[in-house]
């Protein structure tokens, strides 16, 4: 417990810099979330995944595209093989090859698929979003400085109305920690919006939360065998310079 | 090599291969006896360890080549079908854009401990300069690195850097543009002649390298005493004694590695290169990565043209610094001529300047269209000049006294370069017009409007000055520190700094080091 609430305060101390150099000092500070993956030893909150895949699912994809993730990643939410080919097969995708006739078609989507996009390309989307491209959220939180965090204060940082002078054209809206304020995108989310089934509060907070979860997840797949092997590392190291060190000095001990 | 008898191996193979090919012979006398100072500080880890991150390198970036995509339509999907699909991918990937970060690290400190402890000075020269050469190759490795995963800042450093040699007169823009890009522009052309320079280049680091130690084992070490060893009783053969030392400096150095790879692989990158690259969206901020944003603020720092005048009185200060300061004794001119050089050197180049920055007074020759450095191309030789006074810095400094230890005056002269090249360092790392501090003088109310930022509301007449130190006057001030340490500093050390009274040999100065420890 001791080592690792002091390997949680020398990353916490540690990653700052990059946040600091990349923000720019644009815009009000960005608020910290006390998220489950953050420090040392953090690992993902599966339940809170599997309800942020149900808010992507039922809204941010109707915009946004995830294409780098595959329906087969799901398993790391916690679902198992049968039901991540029910979940793929909600789907329809238009298979890569055509087939024996030469003629293109469509199929239900397998495991094996990416996540499906809303859009055909970037100019349908654009089209489709008064000329606002809705960005790819494979990436997302890595792709933001201070990202998990950003994401959060995005959703939850709309006003309805701009301050006092400022004024947003129609189809923008004022968003507190978005840079230059005035964003596309209207307020993703509202109160009472997705259904949960577990009971949990159905609160914007909590929709911003697990809706990060799992982005930050979809950015980052592979952050717990990264934590847990880094662990091992490091303490392998530590014994290993203990060892050199006594070596080092057992065979200077008559050089002095 | 191989000229002198040999030993001879008890092991048969050993024997019989050496007895064709002396390589064990060879290691034995360059690696297991070689006669190395016993007062090495842990400052001499650095070498070993830069050469650990070289060969870190090279491993994790054949392997990343395997699964990499030069193209601009894929190169970002294959990055990130690495760090997702490939088994250990993410390992792959976290260890060499750190290991980026950590070569330079070891690097600097392993420039710094030379530049510190004098390792510059004769006979040592040649082997100082083959360091300045892998340096200059790690930087554009580095560079071209950066490129290849097709992010956003990947392909906008790109630009912003390569677009310098259009600066170059005569053949920037028509020749050495199109070859470097392939185009006129960035495109796939780029990319692909980047992954194959990246392949090439860290081999051709490994071959200087090669000749850097070549170099160190003829001359043998510098040490923090700086004086030669004189015998047996100053030495330690290199194996165990340093082997096993720079073996342990090593795993330290791997942890802080480790941490980074581990647990924050991206704090030293940009989040922009998470976008996929985009020539049509410029990001707000440029910049580059770290290790290179000392040079990007001295890039950045010259803002004025050369005209003739600066010219001019750059020149006459260079002929008074050569002839009474370089010389001991002037050959050619006299006292008062020295002076006369010097206020009309300094003269002429402070009107260059002032008529630089005072257009309105229309000096002649001083327009932007007639001189014959603009800023950018000054930037440009500023930024090389930078790195170019490294390979020279053994004549600029031509004290007999090698270690700072007993140059009191040219150890705070290193010390306060080191600080400026980090200052640079943070300067280069923030926008051109960010304002540190800043004052108001004049109409009070005028003063109120333009902090509330209604400078239109003044009215005509009541315009206030405002003084402001702003982000590119910083990196001017240091790029002058910077520049004066070499080119003033140094020399006028160098004839001037008495320095202390060196210890006889290195074995005493340890002996009487220890009794002190043990007293």
């Amino acid at each position: 417990m001791f080592i690792r609430n002091v390997l949680t305060t020398l990353i916490i101390g540690l990653t700052p810099v990059s946040a600091a150099l990349a923000s720019g000092g644009d815009g009000p500070a960005i608020p910290s979330q006390d998220w489950s993956f953050s420090g040392a030893f953090g690992t993902y909150d599966k339940a809170a995944m599997q309800r942020g895949y149900k808010i992507y699912r039922e809204v941010c994809s109707s915009c946004h595209a995830m294409k780098r993730v595959y329906f087969r990643n799901l398993e790391a939410l916690g679902y198992n093989e049968a039901q991540i080919k029910n979940i793929a097969a909600e789907y329809t995708v238009i298979n890569k090859e055509p087939n024996d006739e030469g003629e293109m078609f469509e199929r239900p989507a397998l495991p094996s698929d990416a996540f499906i996009s809303p859009f055909a390309n970037d100019n349908a989307a654009k089209y489709a979003n008064g000329g606002a491209l809705p960005p790819d959220l494979s990436l997302i939180t890595k792709a933001r400085g201070n990202g998990s965090n950003y994401v959060h204060a995005l959703i939850t940082g709309y006003e309805e109305h701009p301050p006092h002078g400022e004024e947003v054209a129609e189809g923008q809206y004022w968003n507190t920690y978005f840079p230059g304020h005035k964003l596309s995108m209207a307020p993703p989310l509202m109160e009472g919006q997705v259904s949960y089934e577990d009971g949990t509060p159905e609160t914007l907070d909590q929709y911003a939360q697990d809706v990060v979860q799992f982005l930050t997840w979809g950015a980052d797949p592979h952050m717990e065998e990264r934590k847990s092997t880094g662990f091992k590392v490091i303490i392998f190291l530590l014994m290993f310079a203990g060892v050199m060190l006594s070596v080092k000095r057992k065979i200077w001990s008559d050089a002095h | 090599m191989g000229h002198a008898p040999r030993e001879g191996f008890d092991n048969p193979i050993i024997e019989w291969v050496d007895s064709r090919l002396p390589i064990f012979t060879m290691m034995q006398k360059e690696y297991g006896v070689f006669p190395t100072p016993r007062n090495f500080n842990w400052f001499w880890n650095f070498g070993a360890i830069a050469m650990f991150m070289l060969i870190t390198m090279i491993v994790t970036g054949i392997v990343l080549a395997m699964h990499y995509t030069a193209d601009t339509k894929l190169a970002f999907d294959s990055v990130e079908r690495i760090t997702r699909d490939v088994n250990g991918g993410w390992l792959l990937r976290n260890l060499h854009m750190n290991g980026a970060s950590f070569f330079f690290i070891a690097v600097y400190i392993h420039m710094f401990r030379g530049i510190y402890y004098g390792s510059y000075k004769g006979p040592r020269e040649l082997l100082w300069i083959l360091g300045v050469v892998i340096f200059l190759l790690m930087m554009a490795t580095a560079f071209i690195g950066y490129v290849l995963p097709w992010g956003q800042m990947s392909l906008w450093g790109a630009t912003v850097i390569t677009n310098l040699f259009s600066a170059i007169p005569f053949v920037g823009e028509q020749y050495i543009m199109p070859l470097l890009l392939g185009g006129f522009s960035i495109d796939n052309a780029t990319l692909t002649r980047f992954f194959a320079l990246h392949y090439l280049l860290p081999f051709v680091i490994f071959a200087v390298v090669f000749l850097h130690i070549w170099a160190l084992h003829v001359t043998g070490s510098n040490n923090p005493l700086g004086i030669e060893p004189k015998g047996p009783q100053d030495t330690l053969p290199f194996h165990p004694y340093y082997t096993m030392k720079d073996f342990f400096g090593m795993i330290i150095f791997m942890i802080l590695y480790a941490w980074f790879v581990f647990y924050a692989p991206d704090a030293l990158g940009h989040p922009d290169n998470y976008i996929p690259a985009n020539p049509l969206v410029t990001p707000p901020h440029i910049v580059p990565e770290w290790y290179f944003l000392p040079f990007y603020a001295i890039l950045r720092a010259i803002t004025f043209n050369f005209n003739l005048f600066m010219l001019a009185g750059l020149g006459l200060l260079a002929v008074f610094m050569v002839e009474f300061i370089w010389r001991y004794k002037p050959k050619y001119l006299s006292g008062a001529q020295g002076i006369l050089l010097l206020v009309a050197g300094s003269g002429l180049a402070v009107f260059g300047l002032l008529a630089d920055f005072n257009q309105t007074w229309a000096i002649p020759m001083t327009a932007s269209t007639d001189v014959p450095i603009s800023a950018k191309f000054g930037g440009v030789l500023a930024m090389f000049g930078s790195i170019g006074l490294l390979v020279v810095l053994p004549w600029l400094d031509s004290h007999p006294i090698r270690s700072a230890r007993f140059r009191p005056l040219f150890r705070i002269a290193v010390l306060v370069f080191t600080l400026s090249v980090f200052i640079l360092g943070y300067a280069g790392s923030q926008p051109s017009d960010k304002v540190y501090l800043s004052t108001c003088l004049g109409d009070a109310q005028a003063c109120e409007a333009i902090e509330h930022g209604n400078a239109d509301h003044i009215e005509a007449g009541h315009e206030p000055t405002v003084l402001a130190l702003d982000n590119t006057m910083v990196a001017q001030a240091f790029t002058a520190l910077y520049f004066s340490f070499f080119l003033i500093i140094l020399p006028l050390l160098s004839r001037f700094e008495k320095g202390r009274e060196l210890p006889t040999s290195i074995h005493e100065a340890v002996l009487a080091k220890k009794q002190k420890a043990g007293a």
